[in-house]
C-alpha cells in the first residue's frame, strides 16, 4: 500500500525513518524522566494534541508545497472560532455553527489566495496582514467577552471518545489518509508539487497556476476552520485571542515534517510526524515543569533548526 | 521601471513627483478627514503629539526599509524592541545606572540582529522563517525575564529621554531626526548605500564584482537589530517600565509604514522620504481613530486595509 511515503524514492523514506526515531528516541527519554509520561492518558492526550495541531497543519502543507506560506492560520482559527462559537449559541444548530466555521475559514482561504493570485503580493506579507487584520476583527467582534456552553453533541468532536479513542485522532487519521491520497493520487496534488517545485515549468506544461493557488489557499483556509471547530469543541469557550499562540506550533510542525519551505518536496505524513514531534517536546516540558513561557522560544529555535538541515541536506543531494 | 531611481537623489524630479502622491495624497486625505471629524486634531499640541508617538515606529522603520530593500524581511523586530526594553528595565532595576542598562539593550539588539543576519546571509534561509523564529524567541525571553510582570523600578531619569527637550525640542525628536539622517547618509552618501541597493537588485553581479556582500548583508540585519535597541530606550521612558508585550506586533505597523511609503519587495527599489511619510500616515491613522474614540483593535485592522489600498495603488501606476 504504498499511499504513504513512495517506495521507490530511498531518500524520501530515510528523512521519515529519522523523523520515527527522534519521535521514537523523545518518547524513550521522556519515560525515564517523568513517570507521568508513559500513562495511557498521557499518550492519548499527546495524540489529541498533535491532531489538533496537525488539523492546522495539513491544509499549511498544501501552501508550503507551493513554496508559499500562510502565517494567517491562527488568526483564522481564533476568528472561525468566534463566529462558530457565537452562530452555535445563537441558533443552537451545531450544523449550522458547523458550516460558519467552515465557510469563514474558507473565505478567509480564498482573500488571501486572491491577494497572492491577483495582486501578486508575496504570500507572506499577504498573509501576515491577513493575520492583523482578522485578529483587528475578532477582537472588535468579541470586545473581550468569553462565550462558553455549547451543546454536547457538538462537544463530541473535540473531546468525545469512540471505542475509548479521542474522536479527534480519528479525524487526523482520516486527514492523513485523505490528503496523502489527493496529493499522490490526483491530478490536482501533482500539479501542486510541480507548481512548487517550478512554477515556470508548471505554468509551461499548462498546470493553471492562479487556480492552483486559489484552491490551495482556500483549503488552507478550510482546514483552520475544521480545526477551530475542534479546537471550540475542546475548550469549550471562545475568546478573542484563542488563536494567537498556535501559528507558529503549526509552521514547525510542517517544517520539521520534512517539507521544504522551497516548494514541492514535503509529504502529509512527515507533517502528521512533524506535529507528534513538537507536541511531544511541548509535552514534555510541562510534564518537566519547564516554564511554559520558553514554549515560543522552543518552538522559535526548532522552526530555524529544521530548515537549517532542510537546506544542509539538500546541499548534499544536489553535490 | 528601472531600479535606478532609488541610487537616484539627483536623478531627475520627475521620478520624485510621480511617487510622492501616493504616500503623501494618503497623509493629506488622512489629516484632512480627521481634522474635519474631530476638532482637536488639528491642534498644535496634538500634532506634536503625533510627532512625538511615531519617533518609536521611526525608528524601526528606517532599518526596515533597508531590509526590505535588500528582498528580505524582519518580523523580529517588535518583539526584539520588547525584548531589549525589557533588559534595559531589568538592568535599571538592578544597577540603577543609565549608561549601563542603554549599552545592554543596544547590545542586546545588535546581538539578535547578527543572529538573524548570519543565520539569513551564510545558510541562506528565507528572512522571513529565520525572523520568525527569533520573533518567537525573543518573545519568549522577554516573558522569562520579567516573569510575566512589568519593571516598574526603573527610577526618574529614563523618563527624560522622552518627556525631556534640549533647547526646546523634545528628545523624541532629536532621536527620529539624528536616525533619520544617519540612515539618508548610510544609504544615499556611502558605498554601504548602493551595495543595499544592488543587493536587492542584483545580488549576482554584485558577487562578480568583487563585493563582499555577505558582509554589507550581515550589516543591514545587525542596524536593524542595533536600531531596536536605540528605541528600546523611548520605549522604556516612555511607558516608565519595561512590560514583556509592549511593542508585539509592532513590526505590523513598521512593514505597513515601509510599504505605505512605497517601498516594493522587488529589486531594491526603496525610499527612505517615503518611509518618513508612511510613518506619518501610520501615526496620524492611528491617532485620529483614537481621537474618535475607535478601540486599538479597530486601528489595527485599518492599518492592514491602509496597506492593501497602497499596494492597490502601486499596483495600478505599474500597469498604467
Amino acid at each position: 500500500m504504498p499511499i504513504f511515503p513512495n517506495l521507490n524514492n530511498s531518500d524520501e523514506l530515510k528523512a521519515l525513518f529519522y523523523r520515527l526515531f527522534v519521535v521514537i528516541f523523545i518518547c524513550i527519554g521522556l519515560s525515564f524522566l517523568s513517570e507521568a509520561f508513559l500513562t495511557v492518558n498521557n499518550l492519548l492526550n499527546v495524540l489529541r494534541q498533535a491532531s489538533l495541531l496537525f488539523l492546522m497543519a495539513s491544509g499549511l502543507t498544501l501552501v508550503i508545497l507551493t513554496a508559499g506560506i500562510d502565517l494567517s492560520v491562527g488568526a483564522n482559527v481564533g476568528m472561525s472560532a468566534c463566529l462558530a462559537g457565537t452562530v452555535l449559541l445563537a441558533t443552537g444548530s451545531t450544523t449550522l455553527g458547523f458550516l460558519t466555521g467552515i465557510c469563514c475559514g474558507a473565505l478567509i482561504g480564498l482573500a488571501n489566495g486572491l491577494l497572492v493570485t491577483l495582486l501578486r503580493l508575496p504570500s507572506f506579507i499577504a498573509t501576515y496582514g491577513m493575520l492583523w487584520i482578522l485578529h483587528g476583527i475578532t477582537y472588535y467582534f468579541m470586545a473581550g467577552a468569553t462565550i462558553n456552553g455549547f451543546s454536547k453533541s457538538f462537544r463530541m468532536i473535540g473531546s468525545g471518545y469512540w471505542f475509548g479513542i479521542p474522536v479527534p485522532i480519528y479525524m487526523m487519521l482520516f486527514f492523513l489518509i485523505s490528503g496523502s491520497i489527493f496529493l499522490r493520487y490526483t491530478i490536482f496534488g501533482q500539479q501542486i508539487y510541480a507548481l512548487g517545485a517550478n512554477p515556470v515549468t508548471a505554468r509551461l506544461s499548462g498546470v493553471p497556476v492562479t487556480r492552483r493557488l486559489l484552491l490551495v489557499y482556500i483549503l488552507s483556509g478550510i482546514t483552520a476552520g475544521l480545526a477551530s471547530l475542534v479546537f471550540l469543541a475542546r475548550l469549550n469557550s471562545a475568546e478573542g485571542d484563542i488563536g494567537e499562540a498556535l501559528t507558529l506550533p503549526a509552521i514547525a510542525a510542517v517544517l520539521i515534517g520534512g517539507t521544504s519551505l522551497f516548494g514541492g518536496v514535503g509529504t502529509m505524513l512527515g507533517t502528521l510526524i512533524g506535529a507528534l514531534i513538537l507536541t511531544l517536546v511541548l509535552n514534555g516540558m510541562n510534564i518537566l515543569s519547564i516554564d511554559g513561557n520558553l514554549q515560543a522560544l522552543v518552538t522559535g529555535v526548532i522552526i530555524i533548526v529544521s530548515v537549517l538541515l532542510d537546506l544542509i541536506l539538500r546541499r548534499k543531494s544536489v553535490v | 521601471m528601472s531600479n535606478m531611481h532609488i541610487l537616484s537623489k539627483n536623478l531627475g524630479y520627475r521620478n520624485y513627483f510621480q511617487r510622492i502622491p501616493g504616500v503623501a495624497m494618503m497623509l493629506l486625505v488622512g489629516m484632512i478627514f480627521f481634522g474635519i471629524l474631530s476638532k482637536d486634531f488639528l491642534s498644535v499640541s496634538n500634532l506634536t503629539n503625533i510627532g512625538l508617538q511615531s519617533s518609536i515606529l521611526l525608528l524601526i522603520s528606517l532599518p526596515m526599509t533597508l531590509v526590505i530593500m535588500t528582498e528580505g524581511i524582519d518580523m523580529s523586530i517588535g518583539a526584539l524592541l520588547t525584548l531589549c526594553g525589557v533588559v534595559m528595565a531589568y538592568t535599571l532595576s538592578v544597577t540603577h545606572s543609565l549608561p549601563i542598562a542603554i549599552c545592554l539593550a543596544m547590545c542586546c539588539g545588535l546581538l539578535i540582529g547578527l543572529i538573524n543576519g548570519s543565520i539569513i546571509v551564510y545558510w541562506k534561509v528565507p528572512p522571513f522563517v529565520v525572523t520568525l523564529g527569533t520573533l518567537g524567541i525573543c518573545q519568549s525571553l522577554a516573558l522569562v525575564v520579567t516573569d510575566g510582570q512589568s519593571i516598574t523600578d526603573v527610577g526618574e531619569i529614563v523618563q527624560l529621554a522622552y518627556n525631556g527637550k534640549v533647547g526646546g525640542v523634545a528628545i523624541p525628536l532629536i532621536f527620529s531626526v539624528i536616525a533619520y539622517f544617519v540612515t539618508y547618509f548610510l544609504l544615499y552618501q556611502t558605498r554601504f548605500g548602493i551595495y543595499v541597493c544592488a543587493i536587492g537588485g542584483n545580488r549576482e553581479s554584485l558577487n562578480l564584482a568583487g563585493v563582499r556582500t555577505n558582509f554589507y548583508h550581515l550589516a543591514v540585519y545587525a542596524f536593524s537589530g542595533l536600531m531596536a535597541g536605540v528605541a528600546s530606550i523611548l520605549l522604556t521612558a516612555r511607558m516608565s517600565a519595561g512590560h514583556p508585550t509592549a511593542a508585539i506586533g509592532m513590526e505590523f505597523d513598521a512593514i505597513a509604514a515601509v510599504v505605505v511609503g512605497g517601498t516594493s519587495f522587488e529589486k531594491g527599489n526603496g525610499w527612505l522620504l517615503g518611509t518618513l511619510l508612511g510613518v506619518l500616515t501610520v501615526g496620524v491613522l492611528r491617532n485620529g481613530l483614537n481621537l474618535l474614540g475607535v478601540p486599538s483593535s479597530v486601528q489595527v485592522a485599518s492599518i492592514g486595509l491602509l496597506v492593501l489600498v497602497a499596494l492597490l495603488i502601486d499596483s495600478m501606476k505599474m500597469k498604467s
